[in-house]
């Protein structure tokens, strides 16, 4: 491989596996398996699908009770109603949070996480950090995220080892019963659909 | 989703088998020997244990929603009525006795 193939590599030392990586995509390339094309393409895919899925899917399961009686039932037709591509799952399905239930999302084994709603996952979900301590002390982990539950709700941590991907879909916050879906979208965090949090409290709307 | 063709349906009471072997396991290690009861039959999946190596994955297994005290898990719980609840195949169950 030479240092002259159309792409520039970071200037600073790298770690074992960036390098390890780096050269497999060079060979790729070089033989033709993919374009560099390809893989700009790949990465623009990726980086296009954001939390706003989410988002958009959990604000309007909260304004229009017939979609989420169909979001609920059948999470990825009801993803392909709302334009998002969530063919690459397996399998979908939402976790409805409730007064008394509250679910929140690990996979202790890796980092299974439906990437066509929320996109990629954040770093703290994958690190070993999060995947203990989110199955053995739920309540210390939403602590830290600003979350204190009464004692009588019940949480539940679902571990998704297989072919489930599991999204939370939140409270809808108090205060917001006029609001339009299009402003709700703002309330629905990434964190709130991995179920480490509420969704955002409502603050008065400029009218 | 394929129809479930496994052992267990919903409310069934299971224990998780104590099992080490090489491979490609997906069942996590906290939860094997514990007992609790299946919330939800997903279906039937190719085996991922056989996927791993690079295997079709037949027959396929009967994967469930398996939930579990926290306490019974984890000894002490801030929640009394707190859940785990883990995605595991048919092969790493048991009928609890």
């Amino acid at each position: 491989m030479s240092d002259d193939h159309g792409h520039d590599h970071p200037k600073h030392e790298l770690s074992y596996y960036a390098k390890r990586v780096y050269a497999i995509r060079d060979l790729l390339v070089e033989k033709g398996v993919i374009t560099e094309k390809d893989i700009q393409c790949q990465i623009e895919y990726q980086e296009a699908r954001t939390p706003a899925n989410g988002a958009k899917l959990v604000a309007r399961a909260w304004t229009d009770p017939e979609f989420k009686a169909r979001f609920i039932v059948d999470p990825k037709a009801a993803c392909a109603e709302m334009g998002i591509d969530a063919t690459a799952i397996n399998e979908f399905v939402v976790l409805e949070n409730s007064e008394k239930v509250r679910h929140m999302v690990v996979c202790t084994l890796c980092s299974c996480y439906p990437r066509p709603i929320l996109g990629r996952p954040p770093d703290w979900y994958k690190s070993f950090n999060y995947r203990q301590r989110s199955v053995a002390d739920p309540r210390g982990v939403m602590r830290e995220f600003g979350l204190e539950l009464p004692d009588d709700v019940e949480v539940r941590v679902h571990d998704s080892t297989a072919d489930i991907r599991y999204i939370v879909l939140p409270l809808r916050p108090a205060g917001t019963e006029n609001w339009r879906a299009a402003d709700l979208e703002k309330l629905v965090t990434r964190d709130s659909m991995i179920g480490v949090m509420e969704a955002l409290p409502a603050i008065p709307q400029e009218s | 989703m394929t129809p479930a063709t496994g052992r267990f349906k919903a409310g069934d009471r299971v224990t998780v088998k104590f099992e080490d072997r090489p491979g490609h396991l997906r069942t996590p290690w906290y939860i094997r020997g514990k007992s609790g009861w299946i919330e939800k039959v997903y279906g039937d999946f190719l085996n991922p244990e056989l996927l791993a190596f690079g295997k079709d994955g037949l027959p396929k297994k009967t994967l469930y929603s398996v939930a579990f005290n926290h306490t019974e898990v984890f000894g002490k719980s801030a929640g009394a009525k707190d859940k785990v609840l883990v995605d595991i195949y048919d092969q790493w169950l048991e009928p609890k006795i």
